[in-house]
């Protein structure tokens, strides 16, 4: 689908058979299609929570508690670049990307202070994290630990989905199996010490992002979802005791039926899948949750303020989808990180929707439209079918490590930008309703204030903590790594012990090796 | 006499931690579709690992896409290494997410120009094309 396939008018012809009953059901029952809970917004708002974090800990809590201040409900954790590869700040390979598109977490003391003045029992947080996940999680928990709070008591979730990293977002650390079995050493811990805490977000938003259509994100996304459940019965544990805690993160971009239809087919497939495929018993089990953000790659530089119109629309179709949380991003994102003005903007976008335009008050309103659920079953139909190529050409694993993913993916972003330049498609300001007189608008800049910084507070942790216990912590890890063990519980002792990122994902990576992606365009 | 002309060599590279690599992949595949011979590095490379694939493939023009920030770090080193390695005729371009005086203070540095997002791949094309008929001997 790609808004070229559209009827001029949908009628009851379009839904014979519709079975209202059995497609539909009940808010807060499934198949979940018209919403997870009974009450949807009538009972709770959506979470508003604005991915946010640049330069150091110190400049990433200030700019939480600003957004703390003016109405936001949770904290969105965005690392920087050597954080997210599992590098520390003053790594050869972090130079010159400390801190610029995230703030930079090295080690515990850094998690500390991210976190400083914001009691971590009363919050929830979501950190977008993939290849280092389980490492970042260790230092959070270890946070919390010192502010006393216990792991039971933690709410939040990383993101913690590998598989679309290897398909799109490209934040990898270790090889797929070794990174699928961190992967699931999550689910068993959490389900044992964290319960409340969502182990992954199993995201469609990069795969979109980097070029994916709607259809794809969708079966692309729920196919990994598919993947992660073999992945975690095949250990031997029990569905129903990870299930519940799985989460998904999708992108809303401009097509805004689509969109709408999308999440719904969404939770439909989940729920179908979870319960006659994989045998779950809890109805939590069934329920797809997630997270939305607006379409980042929709945001233009030309003629900027027009991407607050952009997002607001996006924003729209998230709500009318049912969305339990949403990051409406910034108008300044295609310049660079978002500043206050812009990210408060951003905010109030969502605020307008919830508070001013009434569209919170009826669940799923919708729900049996002609068109939103003839494009709902539709968009659930090619899922199917990529499901069945996905499993023709031997599952997930198989088609990333022959780049099928990748390849389907770039050659659909090829053909956007075909149809761009073609003008088949108009993107206003950039291939019509141009205009000279842009006006520019000001941006963030981050300096390299923050890497001299880190390099000296990483000097100090080094020559201050207990240098033989974190060497000792590191070989323990290493051993459970050897013997095949959960890793999660030796590697929060490393984060107690204020052993850095790069020594933990060094630990590991003598063990596990490191990931190589297959190359081509 | 414009006999047997080569075709124009580009290496498009991602240099850095940054992993957004659909801008590198759709150029390389428009500079292909123009004719030009392209090879793309794949992610995280090195400025060392980049100027050295250049000098080994024997590349006329080294494409660079960052969106990460660190542009002001990353473009000089591989021109810097480039040149040390005896290749300054080879032309460095690339675009990403780069402020305009940040692409002004990099031109001085000796770096070709660069292109914001939005840019229709036809102008790159056309810039290299102008660019290679100038330097480039057949």
């Amino acid at each position: 689908m790609s808004g070229t396939d559209r009827k001029p008018v949908y009628t009851a012809a379009d839904l014979a058979g519709f079975d209202a009953q059995r497609q539909l059901g009940r808010p807060g029952a499934y198949p979940f299609t018209r919403g997870i809970h009974p009450t949807m917004y009538g009972g709770r708002l959506w979470t508003m929570r604005q991915f946010a974090g640049f330069g150091t800990a110190e400049d990433t809590n200030q700019r939480y508690k600003f957004l703390l201040e003016h109405g936001q409900t949770g904290l969105s954790v965005a690392f920087d670049f050597p954080t997210l590869m599992g590098y520390d700040s003053d790594h050869p390979r972090a130079e010159g990307e400390v801190g610029k598109c995230g703030v930079a977490i090295s080690s515990l003391a850094d998690m500390e202070d991210l976190f400083r003045g914001i009691p971590l029992d009363q919050v929830s947080t979501s950190m977008t994290i993939n290849g280092p996940a389980a490492m970042l999680f260790c230092f959070y928990v270890a946070a919390a630990e010192k502010q006393g709070v216990p792991s039971q008591k933690l709410r939040g979730t990383v993101q913690n989905d590998i598989l679309k990293e290897y398909m799109a977002q490209h934040a990898w650390v270790y090889p797929v199996e070794p990174a699928l079995k961190i992967i699931v050493d999550m689910f068993d811990w959490c389900a044992r010490h964290a319960p409340l805490w969502n182990t992954i977000s199993i995201s469609g938003y990069h795969i979109r992002e980097a070029g994916a259509t709607a259809a794809q994100e969708l079966a692309f996304t729920l196919a990994n979802g598919f993947t992660y459940v073999e992945r975690g019965v095949a250990r031997g544990l029990d569905v129903d005791a990870f299930a519940p805690r799985l989460s998904f993160f999708w992108d809303v971009h401009n097509d805004f039926f689509e969109e709408i239809a999308k999440l719904r087919a969404a939770r439909r497939i989940w729920a179908r899948h979870m319960r006659e495929r994989y045998q779950s018993k809890n109805p939590r089990s069934w329920m797809m949750r997630f997270h939305c953000q607006t379409a980042g790659v929709t945001l233009t530089a030309q003629q900027p303020m027009n991407n607050v119109v952009r997002v607001a629309y996006q924003a729209l179709a998230a709500v009318l989808g049912g969305t339990q949380s949403l990051h409406t991003n910034s108008l300044d994102e295609t310049l660079a990180l978002p500043t206050e003005d812009a990210v408060r903007l951003a905010l109030r976008t969502q605020q307008i929707i919830a508070h001013e335009t009434g569209v919170a008050q009826v669940i799923d309103p919708l729900g049996g439209s002609y068109y939103v659920e003839s494009l709902t079953d539709q968009l659930e139909r090619e899922a199917e079918g990529l499901f069945a190529e996905i499993q023709s050409g031997g599952g997930v694993v198989k088609g990333i490590e022959t780049g099928w993913f990748q390849r389907q993916i770039a050659r659909s972003a090829e053909r956007f930008q075909r149809a761009l330049e073609a003008r088949e498609r108009v993107i206003v300001g950039v291939n019509d309703f141009t205009s000279e007189d842009d006006h520019p608008v000001e941006i963030l800049k981050v300096s390299n204030d923050a890497e001299d910084g880190q390099r000296r507070r990483l000097a100090r942790l080094r020559a201050e903590r207990d240098n033989g216990l974190a060497a000792a912590r590191l070989d323990a890890l290493r051993q459970a790594a050897l013997d095949d063990k959960n890793v999660i519980g030796p590697m929060l002792d490393c984060a107690r012990a204020y052993c850095t990122l790069y020594e933990i994902r060094h630990a590991l990576e003598r063990v596990y090796g490191a990931y190589r992606e297959p190359v081509f365009f | 006499m414009a006999a047997a002309k080569r075709p124009i060599r580009v290496l498009v590279a991602k240099p850095g931690l940054d992993g957004h690599d659909r801008g590198a992949k759709v150029v390389a595949a428009a500079l292909r579709d123009a004719g030009m011979e392209v090879i793309y590095t794949g992610l995280h490379q090195t400025p060392e690992m980049i100027a050295q694939a250049a000098v080994q493939e024997d590349v006329d023009v080294v494409g660079l896409s960052i969106l990460s920030g660190a542009h002001l770090t990353l473009f000089p080193r591989v021109r810097k290494l480039l040149n040390e390695a005896g290749r300054d005729d080879v032309l460095v371009t690339g675009g990403g997410i780069i402020p305009p005086e940040d692409m002004d203070a990099l031109q001085k540095q000796g770096i070709g120009k660069l292109f914001g997002p939005g840019t229709p791949t036809a102008e790159l094309v056309r810039y290299i094309e102008e660019w290679a008929a100038e330097h480039v001997s057949a």
